[in-house]
């Protein structure tokens, strides 16, 4: 199958660096011609699980393939992982530090938003072991 | 016809002066230039008048077209519509009455403010965020500059942008009607005339956005008529008899004025294309949100700051602190211009996203193209030293893949082939040392048979 497939390290705490790995796959997006409120999506949902990275997991690994019909988003970290996904999973529920808080991350939105913004969402997370997320869009 | 037109810029290149150094290459904001043959060649598709290379040329091969004051005569009533960016032009001068008066002496009939339809404008935008169900942030469409840019790198944000004219659009429909309602004359004897400090405007009225056709009649640089206006500021003047903008209005020129003027309680400025391109990756990540209105402007300092002024930005920004204590702080809202603005004043054709920078073919077609591009961009040195003439590794890559360069351009690729070359040669001549007389003796029955005399 003919694709293109790119792999992200995204490391932890570290503002600086935080969402390149997130403006690579945009950039890749708009030069493959992907129409525009799919890319828009594609941004705002990996932008999120990037910021989810630096924050709260030690760091992890954003995998980006495009096929023909659509783009597939993996975002693995062998971070603290999720205790309760259901709360998690609810618009405004976070555990970002005042810190993090004060950047204007952790606002509790980046789950629910990558599932609102993502045509398929699947997460997978075990605490102690790490959380696995898949987003899929239709192009 | 439709193609050619689209394709008019003001931006162009002198050749003559151009040597080929990559300072405008690097600088391009949509990576428009490449350097060909010694030169500089603008991709029309890419460029968006930005004006960038014209600051950055140290050779002043950059050039914008704009149009001579004598392209007044071609109408019987002439209009000026000086941008407010054209008060902090000159020393000493605050009171803006005195530049608007020498206006009059260079040949028109009116002085239409532009920054008074930027009130007008001001008034249509805020009655809009306030009205009507908007995706936040709105942006500008002040800036054709920005316009462009978003077409071409940012299309998925065009629908935040406000469907309201520009203030110059603005102010050149506002002045023909009146002058054709107070003077009784036909509006097609009417020419509206830009005073600009701006290199896009000229596109932007050849090739309107959002608009069928543009109510603008020219475009004036503000350098090739300021020692015309200069020499007739030091004259007195006779009180002017017209509607001055107020500070609201003149505002518009500096950074913020606008967002200011639309009065909404959360709004950002950014000025300076690279800064602007960076709030835009932000916006499409959905990390503005919570604002109402974001003012973009290309250029750092906002128009004040336009390539076509003569002043230094920073200085003009200053002297218009001095401007405002002389500008009416009230401002003259008549109705029949104010009234319904929100609907007159609306774009009536929608902006298309340009494919400028994307990749052609079918999907499948694409994503060979781009898988092509990411190897070829590994193989390179990732110096982005712009010699090859693409702007960086990447659009050299990208080049290669269109067909527009082979990896030769590039000099430490060519350097590595060459030494293979030497050292391939060095033990090849080694090892046929012993073997040349006898080749040439082969080669000679060839070598007459190519004569050319026998064809």
């Amino acid at each position: 199958m003919t694709m293109i497939k790119e792999s992200f390290q995204v490391k932890q705490g570290d503002m600086t660096t935080a969402g390149d790995a997130s403006a690579r796959i945009k950039r890749q997006c708009k030069q493959l011609g992907i129409p525009a409120s799919v890319v828009r999506r594609v941004s705002v949902g990996t932008y999120e699980a990037e910021i989810n990275l630096v924050i709260h997991a030690n760091g992890g690994r954003i995998d980006f393939a495009v096929e023909p019909e659509k783009i597939t988003i993996r975002v693995v970290d062998d971070g603290p992982g999720i205790p309760d996904l259901e709360k998690a999973m609810t618009e405004g529920w976070s555990t970002a530090s005042n810190e993090v808080r004060n950047l204007g991350f952790g606002a509790g939105m980046g789950l629910p938003n990558m599932k609102r913004n993502a045509d398929a969402f699947d997460i997978k997370s075990e605490v102690g072991v790490g959380t696995d997320i898949t987003m899929v869009f239709n192009i | 016809m439709k193609g050619e037109e689209r394709y008019f810029h003001s931006v162009s290149l002198d050749a003559d002066k151009c040597r080929g150094c990559t300072n405008c290459l690097k600088r391009c904001p949509t990576e428009a230039i490449r350097i060909r043959n010694n030169q500089a060649v603008i991709i029309p598709a890419n460029c968006i008048d930005c004006g960038e290379c014209i600051r950055v040329c140290p050779h002043h091969a950059k050039v914008a077209t704009t149009e001579p004051l004598s392209i007044i005569g071609a109408f019987e009533y002439r209009i000026a519509l000086p941008a407010p960016a054209l008060y902090t032009q000159f020393p000493q001068v605050h009171q803006s009455e005195k530049i608007i008066a020498a206006l009059y002496k260079l040949g028109f009939d009116e002085v239409f403010e532009v920054a008074r339809a930027a009130e007008v404008i001001s008034y249509a935008i805020s009655r809009t965020l306030i009205n009507e169900d908007r995706p936040r942030p709105v942006i500008s469409s002040a800036c054709p500059a920005v316009l462009r840019l978003i077409q071409q790198k940012y299309p998925s944000l065009l629908d935040n942008v406000i469907d309201i004219v520009s203030p110059m659009e603005a102010a050149a429909r506002i002045a023909k009607e009146e002058f054709a309602r107070t003077r009784g004359v036909p509006v097609e004897k009417i020419g509206a005339f830009f005073i600009s400090p701006c290199a896009a405007k000229l596109s932007d009225v050849r090739n309107p956005l959002g608009i069928g056709k543009s109510a603008v009649d020219g475009v004036i640089a503000i350098k090739d008529v300021y020692t015309q206006i200069q020499a007739h500021v030091k004259d007195g003047f006779t009180p002017l008899e017209i509607d001055r903008a107020s500070t609201v209005g003149v505002r518009w020129a500096i950074p913020s004025g606008e967002a200011d003027a639309v009065g909404m309680r959360h709004t950002l400025c950014v000025d300076g294309i690279e800064n602007v391109k960076r709030a835009l990756e932000q916006i499409e990540d959905s990390r503005f949100d919570r604002l109402d209105y974001v003012e973009l402007l290309a250029c750092t300092n906002g128009c004040l700051g336009g390539p076509l002024t003569v002043e230094n930005g920073f200085v003009a920004k200053s002297r218009l602190n001095a401007i405002l204590r002389h500008t009416p702080s009230k401002m003259v809202q008549r109705t029949e211009i104010f009234q319904d603005a929100a609907t007159r004043f609306r774009t009536t054709e929608p902006i298309e996203p340009s494919d400028a920078q994307q990749l052609t073919g079918t999907m499948m077609e694409r994503i060979l193209k781009a898988a092509r591009i990411d190897e070829i961009e590994q193989n390179l040195p990732g110096l982005d030293c712009g010699s090859c003439g693409s702007p960086t590794c990447r659009a050299l890559a990208r080049d290669i893949v269109g067909g527009f360069a082979t990896e030769m351009n590039c000099i430490f690729k060519l350097n590595e082939r060459i030494s293979t070359l030497a050292s391939e040669m060095v033990s090849l001549g080694a090892s046929t040392r012993f073997a040349v007389g006898a080749n040439r003796t082969v080669a000679a029955p060839d070598a007459e048979n190519t004569d050319p005399q026998e064809e």
